[in-house]
């Protein structure tokens, strides 16, 4: 049960460090989620996020920081295990499942739904 | 604005930047702030939710779990985008609803739905990336020089 509480509250911290990036510094929305997969590939690299996933759960993987994280995980397990190449090869080997399901079910969404206002 | 924009302006145009930015409306920070405190923690704790279920009745690990989560959370804000519901959860929620993966799925299928009426293929195809774009292209290029940096650092006997 405090697993939940725990993403709740790592999760809600995040989305408040969207928020003010938008309020306070007045970044678009784009320049917001653009700064925090950055943000999250950095702390990737410097192997920092990958405990806060252990501690939050669903907290640290669900906000879109997680994405850089998993690019860069991606690309450094792949490059462990065939060299440099692994970078390139690798780079989208975790993240795979959320790229080709966003693009799937925006196009089946495309297909059904009418555009709305 | 920045000060080489500012510079260019006409001083009428320059006393209206004034003009305006006194008038403009501040932004509650503390209530966007909190709301967004709130919803984004309820979508992470929903995704908790999948995680859970997945781990216990499906038989997939910690790490493994997150991938049919994410797909689940994409699926709910597809339908929910395709509705017109994300949209008003949105306008009050703020970052609470663009920071999570949904809000990018949301981005995905609202670019999709909003180009229909130009065509399958460049409509659809062309424009779905519109806003996603950068995330991917800045997320992919950061992930690459973050891993080559790190590479280097390994090669050269650090860590």
């Amino acid at each position: 049960m405090e697993k939940f509480i725990i993403a709740f509250i790592v999760g809600g911290a995040i989305c408040v460090i969207g928020q003010i990036l938008m309020d306070v510094f007045k970044l678009t929305p784009a320049h917001t989620t653009v700064s925090l997969v950055v943000a999250g590939a950095i702390l990737g690299g410097l192997g920092l996020y990958d405990p806060l996933i252990e501690f939050a759960g669903a907290g640290a993987s669900v906000p879109i920081s997680s994405f850089g994280n998993s690019l860069v995980q991606g690309a450094i397990t792949e490059s462990e295990r065939s060299g440099i190449i692994g970078v390139l090869t690798g780079i989208f080997e975790v993240t795979s499942a959320g790229i080709s399901a966003a693009i799937i079910f925006a196009f089946l969404g495309s297909l059904v739904f009418k555009p709305k206002g | 604005m920045s000060n080489k924009m500012k510079k260019s302006l006409s001083p009428a145009q320059q006393k209206y930047q004034v003009f305006a930015k006194v008038r403009e409306p501040s932004r509650p920070v503390l209530l966007n702030s909190f709301r967004a405190f709130i919803v984004g923690g309820i979508i992470c704790t929903i995704g908790q939710a999948f995680q859970f279920i997945y781990m216990t009745f499906f038989n997939f690990t910690e790490v493994t779990a997150s991938n049919p989560t994410v797909a689940s959370l994409i699926i709910i804000a597809t339908i929910l985008t395709g509705f017109g519901v994300y949209d008003h959860i949105s306008q009050y929620a703020g970052g609470g609803t663009i920071v999570p993966v949904t809000g990018f799925a949301n981005t995905l299928v609202s670019a999709a739905i909003e180009h229909r009426s130009e065509g399958y293929l460049l409509g659809v195809g062309g424009n779905m990336f519109k806003i996603a774009g950068p995330v991917i292209a800045y997320g992919v290029v950061s992930a690459f020089v973050v891993t080559i940096v790190r590479f280097i650092i390994i090669e050269l006997g650090g860590m």
